[in-house]
């Protein structure tokens, strides 16, 4: 469980952006891949606690899920992966190796108001 | 007061670990060192298999290790045995390595001095995987008595990895290891992974993985300086 850590540094992210801008945060817009190795609910629920105490105090964690995409060498093209137990392309079933997205943890916007 | 606003920022939560990261690498690419990262479940016998490693590569490399550990230096009193360098790094209740506790327990370490370092890490198959810790190869190592499907249960940490051992391969009899089955797990999470059986206690396959581990100095080196 190293969600807390990642809830930590996604506030401190968010908060030297804001303090940048001179705003306040309400909501702070997180792209999290599926081959991130974060679990969603637990970093949701460390984001409250990491929270507490600074700036960010009562903003919302948004997250956006980034399922795994890959290149398949059989079809070119990205494909979106059902599944991460199943590296194989949806499609064409070849066995896949590339990953194009999917291991994202990025916070990409912040909702403000000045 | 105006109506709230979404601002555009995209920043990558590991950025300061990342960076670290590749500052590391680049120290390791121009010192001429092989870093090879170690991730498992506990109790898998990781430590087992990188005392036999170093002691089977030091009469032809000279070698080091980092472990990582929540608690103990156990591991370290072990891995002294094999008489190469070796620092416990202890995490407290941290679950996995990060970049910058690397660079620190390497701080007083002259990297031109080795060959090959390794980094245990924390016994963990879940959060190390989202760690750059700036090695050149990361080994995820499984035993045969951790069931076959180890690596579709796990696959974040199979995918983040570039070659895949299975060892105490001495027991695979006794607890009926189905070899097929576990190649076809780490296929479907990872497809063309190199995988080595061997069994680190018996020495049976190690041969094949350390010429493996040779060959990626070699290379590695060949490219650094032309």
């Amino acid at each position: 469980m190293h969600e807390l850590s990642i809830a930590m540094g996604i506030v401190e992210a968010a908060m030297d952006e804001a303090k940048q801008r001179n705003v306040q945060v309400i909501a702070v817009h997180l792209r999290l891949g599926a081959l991130s190795g974060v679990v969603k609910d637990a970093l949701l629920f460390s984001y409250e606690a990491a929270c507490q105490d600074t700036p960010l105090q009562g903003s919302r964690l948004v997250i956006e899920e980034v399922p795994v995409a890959v290149f398949c060498p059989q079809c070119r093209e990205k494909r979106v992966l059902e599944s991460v137990q199943s590296f194989t392309c949806p499609d064409c079933a070849s066995p896949i190796g590339e990953v194009l997205q999917g291991k994202e943890l990025e916070v990409y916007a912040l909702e403000v108001e000045e | 007061m105006s109506e709230p606003r979404l601002v555009e920022v995209r920043r990558n939560v590991l950025k300061h670990n990342d960076v670290i990261a590749r500052a590391l690498r680049d120290q390791f690419r121009s010192a001429g060192v092989f870093v090879v990262s170690l991730v498992s479940s506990p109790g898998s016998g990781k430590t087992t298999f990188l005392e036999k490693t170093l002691t089977q590569l030091q009469p032809r490399y000279r070698v080091a290790a980092l472990v990582g550990d929540l608690a103990t230096e156990n591991d370290a009193a072990r891995l002294a045995r094999s008489k190469a360098p070796v620092k416990q790094i202890t995490t407290g209740t941290l679950c996995h390595l990060e970049a910058a506790m690397v660079q620190k327990a390497l701080e007083d370490w002259d990297l031109h001095q080795l060959d090959f370092l390794f980094i245990e890490n924390v016994g963990n198959l879940v959060c190390p995987s989202s760690y750059d810790l700036g090695e050149d190869l990361r080994l995820v190592l499984m035993s045969v008595t951790e069931g076959e499907d180890k690596p579709q249960k796990y696959p974040t940490i199979f995918n983040s990895a570039d070659v895949a051992v299975i060892t105490k391969n001495e027991l695979a009899g006794a607890v009926e290891f189905d070899w097929d089955a576990a190649r076809k797990s780490i296929e479907s999470v990872r497809p063309g992974m190199q995988i080595f059986r061997l069994s680190a206690k018996t020495g049976e396959g190690m041969p094949d993985y350390l010429d493996f581990l040779s060959q990626r100095l070699a290379e590695q080196r060949s490219v650094v300086h032309g």
